[in-house]
């Protein structure tokens, strides 16, 4: 549905984006994640036809962006950073007037209207003054704007910024509805947001792509191996002899935690399971379990650990080594 | 078409609904109509004063044109103060857009730059034409009472004449405020565009090389003239319609640069 290739875009000598290059299928969602100033939106509005590449090329719903402009900006939907609204304007008026520059037929208007209005919980609030309206909902009049169209392709620049915690999840819902019909990237530097609502993650940096994977596949190959946290209590001294001699464990780590519990790092080989044999060892050997935590590797310290250490590591890392991986995450 | 009367009324709306068009219109009617009156007035007690002297000589009083001698200064009066209001018509064309982040939506919309700037123009001249209209009126009270009844041509030739300039201006205010997102930077900068085609004869002096030839014919207020002087001559007219793609022209050409999308 996107693809992009070898995209760069200058700004004079500074180089916003370098050799940008990803594919993103029909339905899919794809979470575009970086640091502020990464060249997440340079990236978007090159893809929603806002300005060119310096070089490179961008093919939308079967249209390259810069030779057939018309077509391929017909076909997506977009929602910068902050919502391109005519606060002096009704919803409905405003609605009716994107609806009309994006091509929709007059006798279709209104009936497009409703959906999207359903959709994004503007119902009733049509004839409201988009000035007066709060934060969260001039973004949903936002995201009404950008679906009015029905476009294949919906580009959603960091869609939650500025919302509060419930906004947020409402919205995280509302895209998460959208999943199937409507091929989706969408820009954040909230990692939750990713995990939870994205089939696939591109990781940027300083212009360049820095990783591509699933977020389960991210952090599970950041991890190496698993890592579980324990608390028991009775004699600390007796967990290592107990635990490191278990299959697959490379290593124990006990620490006092004071009131006779200690707190115990264990890590093993691979993708071993071994939570279920440790726990079996600690009560076996008379000690008391009272925590017990597989520690995971979050998208969060992927994310420092790529975007801080790109400077010095030797390659990026990328997805396409094996692509039946992938099915696998996404099956 | 329908992209472009799209932006023509979303343009319109958005006058009607800002203080700025009710401030530009109110001036207006209101700085027109006070020099209406006192043109008027001054005339009126002049051709008075030349009766009573005629009285005194005993000979017949001298046949004055009143409706055409108002309507020259009338006309001159408004070029005037089109010169110092067109400037805050047009100076959020296209920075206010930019300003607010609406021109992401209409540049990542499947229109062409001819049908927003073509769009926006119209609206501009649509907004001209209803500052233009009710100065009809005051014209209409002093035709009707003329006797014997003036011809109309001069007065179309006034208003045709206010029109193209009144475009001319427009045209190049939205070039200014294409090349800023800070309106008050484009107001400025059309000030100057306008002081600048405005004066320009001034620095032609008297000469009569070519370069004085050049500045004589760039002068905006010259080719006025002739309109309020009822004179129609396809010369000026096509001068305005070729300031007026120049600005149309300028304005695209600052849209495509890519520094207006950083």
């Amino acid at each position: 549905m996107i693809e992009v290739e070898h995209l760069t875009k200058r700004y004079g000598l500074l180089a916003a984006i370098e050799d940008v290059s990803f594919q993103v299928r029909q339905g899919e969602i794809l979470g575009f994640l970086g640091p502020n100033g990464a060249g997440k939106t340079t990236t978007m509005r090159i893809l929603a036809g806002f300005f060119p590449a310096t070089e490179g090329r961008a093919v939308v719903a079967g249209y390259d962006v810069f030779e057939h402009p018309l077509e391929a900006k017909s076909r997506v939907g977009y929602l910068p950073e902050s919502p391109p609204l005519y606060t002096e304007m009704t919803v409905d008026s405003y609605l009716r007037f994107v609806a009309t520059i994006k091509g929709v037929a007059g006798a279709e208007t209104p009936d497009r209207m409703e959906i999207v209005k359903d959709r994004c919980g503007l119902a009733g609030q049509g004839e409201r003054l988009i000035k007066h309206l709060s934060k969260g909902y001039r973004q949903r009049v936002g995201l009404a704007q950008a679906l009015i169209h029905d476009p294949d392709v919906l580009i959603l620049d960091e869609p939650t910024i500025g919302l509060d915690p419930r906004q947020i999840i409402e919205f995280r819902e509302l895209i998460g509805s959208l999943r199937g019909e409507h091929t989706i990237i969408l820009s954040t530097h909230i990692l939750p947001e990713v995990s939870m609502t994205c089939d696939r993650v591109i990781i940027i940096s300083r212009g360049r792509i820095v990783a591509v994977d699933s977020p389960r596949n991210l952090t599970s190959r950041m991890q190496g191996g698993e890592q579980i946290d324990l608390t028991v209590g009775g004699d600390g001294s007796r967990v290592n002899e107990l635990l490191g001699g278990l299959p697959h464990v490379t290593r124990v780590a006990v620490e006092e935690a004071g009131n006779g519990l200690s707190s115990v790092l264990v890590e093993a080989d691979g993708q071993a399971e071994v939570r279920h044999a440790v726990a079996r060892q600690v009560i076996r050997g008379g000690l008391d379990l009272y925590e017990l935590k597989v520690r995971s590797v979050s998208l969060e310290d992927v994310f420092v650990e790529l975007t801080t250490e790109e400077e010095t590591s030797e390659g990026t890392f990328r997805e396409g080594e094996d692509p039946d991986r992938e099915g696998e995450a996404a099956s | 078409m329908r992209n472009y009367f799209a932006i023509v009324c979303k343009e319109l709306y958005g006058f009607f609904v800002s203080p700025i068009a009710y401030a530009v219109l109110g001036v207006f009617f209101a700085v027109s109509g006070y020099f209406f009156f006192g043109i008027t007035t001054s005339l009126i007690e002049r051709v008075q004063q030349m009766g009573f002297q005629s009285q005194q000589f005993g000979s017949a009083p001298p046949p004055v044109d009143v409706f055409s001698a108002i309507m020259s200064s009338f006309f001159s009066v408004i070029s005037t103060i089109f010169l110092l209001l067109m400037p805050l018509i047009t100076m959020g064309v296209f920075a206010e857009e930019k300003k607010r982040g609406t021109v992401e939506l209409l540049f990542t919309s499947p229109l062409t730059h001819l049908q927003l700037i073509l769009g926006k123009f119209t609206a501009v001249m649509v907004f001209l034409l209803v500052m233009l209209v009710p100065t009809i009126l005051n014209l209409c009270l002093l035709y009707f009472y003329s006797d014997p009844l003036p011809p109309l041509s001069p007065v179309l030739n006034g208003f045709l004449g206010a029109f193209l300039l009144g475009g001319s201006l427009l045209s190049l205010g939205i070039f200014a405020s294409s090349l800023t997102e800070s309106q008050i930077v484009a107001g400025i900068l059309s000030f100057g565009f306008f002081i600048i085609l405005w004066v320009v004869d001034w620095m032609a002096g008297t000469g009569s090389t070519l370069a004085n030839e050049v500045l004589r014919y760039l002068s905006i207020m010259n080719h006025y003239e002739d309109f309020t002087r009822g004179v129609l001559d396809t010369s000026h007219v096509f001068f305005y319609l070729s300031l007026i793609f120049i600005g149309l022209f300028l304005t695209s050409v600052s849209l495509n640069s890519p520094k207006w999308r950083s």
